[in-house]
């Protein structure tokens, strides 16, 4: 179970904001969290992931404290490991898609594997600026798994892929998530976005 | 024709481009992160060798590490180190005087990357250091060789702060740019036309190297 009740100050064009979320999500659930545009979706996310401290909160992950402002305490993103899904996808120029997953893991098995889920085999050495748009998504998505997380958060993580290449690789990925028992946090405007995966559904609005 | 001073200039140049590299890479990155007032004022003193007369900056140099007194006094009597008129004094004052050259392109290429890189670096679980060296340091390999050949250029070309901290000492502190103003002040212009051709067609093939590479690579060499 994975506990969160933050509070951040954002910088807004009508001033200040606060972002307030208090919520819980059960280990190995999906969840869509939905907004408005700069309602602080992707904040929200880089919070959990440790990315960005908010001024008052706890998360607590099972037993574990991530973050507790009251004892000062925020665990670094790296002994967090969510695997993370970036709106922009923070491809590493130069890396290949083979390197991107073998920077993430050592487990041939395993980079094989999601390069079969995200049908990337054939362009396993080619890098960021020689995919596609969706082939990029897709590279995000795999990085993100190879780390086998027990939290990914995912930001705007299908926008680029068409229908087809979509329910082409959705199937894989819960089979993923239902072997590691991840708990998934999926960023979304799109209501279409999402079909194919039953998820509980979250709203977030600024105060 | 002695040619002395050709080979100083160059193992002063090859000498404060390797310094240079190894203290640049990681204060580029510390300024390229986060500011505060700390890192402005130390980003200021980093720039300030840009505007300021050499001649002022040897003057303080001298001033500095002069045995007789201060902090010069102590390096002497303690590590028996002469930094004035000698050629680690040279080093040391081209450290200084090419310090921007170095920073300057490497920390506006980092400023340049997008967060997410390091934010998705850090997720994998790398540490900084990790980071800095896999994602960070490969996609800024233009910038980090403009400015390893700017600030080579650059220290070919100095005079001013290299006369007043090494003065003109044959074989240890006469650098190829004291020279040409030896020879003149000698009237041996074929000497002088000789160490000027010299540094000439190599800071023009250095310059124009970093043109027609960052044509193709970075945004502007001077970044």
């Amino acid at each position: 179970m994975i506990s969160v009740d933050i509070e951040k100050k954002l910088r807004a064009y009508k001033g200040q904001q606060v972002l307030k979320i208090a919520a819980q999500f059960p280990s190995g659930s999906i969840t869509k969290i939905y907004g408005p545009s700069g309602s602080g979706k992707t904040t929200f996310l880089k919070i959990i992931a440790g990315l960005i401290t908010p001024e008052k909160g706890k998360i607590t992950v099972d037993d574990a404290v991530w973050l507790d402002t009251d004892s000062k305490f925020s665990l670094s993103p790296q002994k967090r490991r969510t695997g993370f899904v970036f709106q922009n996808y923070a491809l590493f120029p130069n890396m290949t898609v083979q390197q991107h997953l073998e920077y993430a893991t050592d487990d041939r098995q395993w980079i094989n594997r999601l390069l079969a889920i995200g049908q990337l085999e054939t362009f396993a050495e080619h890098k960021p600026e020689y995919l596609s748009g969706g082939q990029q998504q897709r590279l995000a998505i795999l990085r993100a798994m190879a780390i086998k997380p027990k939290l990914l958060l995912m930001d705007e993580p299908f926008s680029a892929l068409d229908p087809k290449m979509k329910s082409g690789i959705i199937p894989g990925l819960k089979l993923l998530w239902e072997e590691l028992g991840t708990t998934v946090l999926i960023v979304s405007h799109n209501p279409q976005e999402l079909e194919g995966l039953t998820a509980r559904e979250i709203e977030i609005n600024l105060s | 024709m002695d040619l002395t001073p050709i080979w100083l200039t160059l193992k002063l140049a090859s000498t404060t481009t390797l310094v240079l590299l190894l203290i640049g890479l990681p204060l580029a990155y510390w300024l390229s992160k986060s500011r505060s007032i700390f890192k402005i004022i130390i980003e200021a003193i980093i720039t300030m060798p840009l505007v300021l007369p050499p001649s002022v900056l040897g003057f303080y140099l001298l001033l500095a590490f002069s045995p007789q007194h201060g902090v010069g006094k102590w390096l002497h009597d303690t590590f028996n180190v002469q930094f004035v008129f000698s050629f680690q004094g040279l080093i040391l004052a081209s450290v200084i005087y090419s310090m921007p050259f170095m920073i300057g392109p490497i920390k506006s290429a980092l400023q340049q990357l997008p967060l997410s890189l390091s934010q998705a670096s850090y997720t994998l679980g790398k540490t900084e250091r990790q980071t800095f060296i896999n994602v960070l340091l490969p996609n800024i390999r233009p910038s980090v060789l403009t400015a390893v050949i700017l600030t080579f250029a650059h220290t070919l070309g100095e005079f001013g702060v290299v006369l007043m901290i090494g003065g003109n000492i044959p074989g240890v502190t006469r650098v190829a740019s004291i020279a040409v103003y030896d020879s003149v002040e000698n009237m041996d212009y074929a000497a002088a036309n000789t160490y000027s051709l010299i540094l000439f067609s190599i800071t023009f093939v250095m310059v124009i190297s970093v043109f027609v590479f960052n044509k193709y690579k970075a945004k502007s060499p001077l970044e």
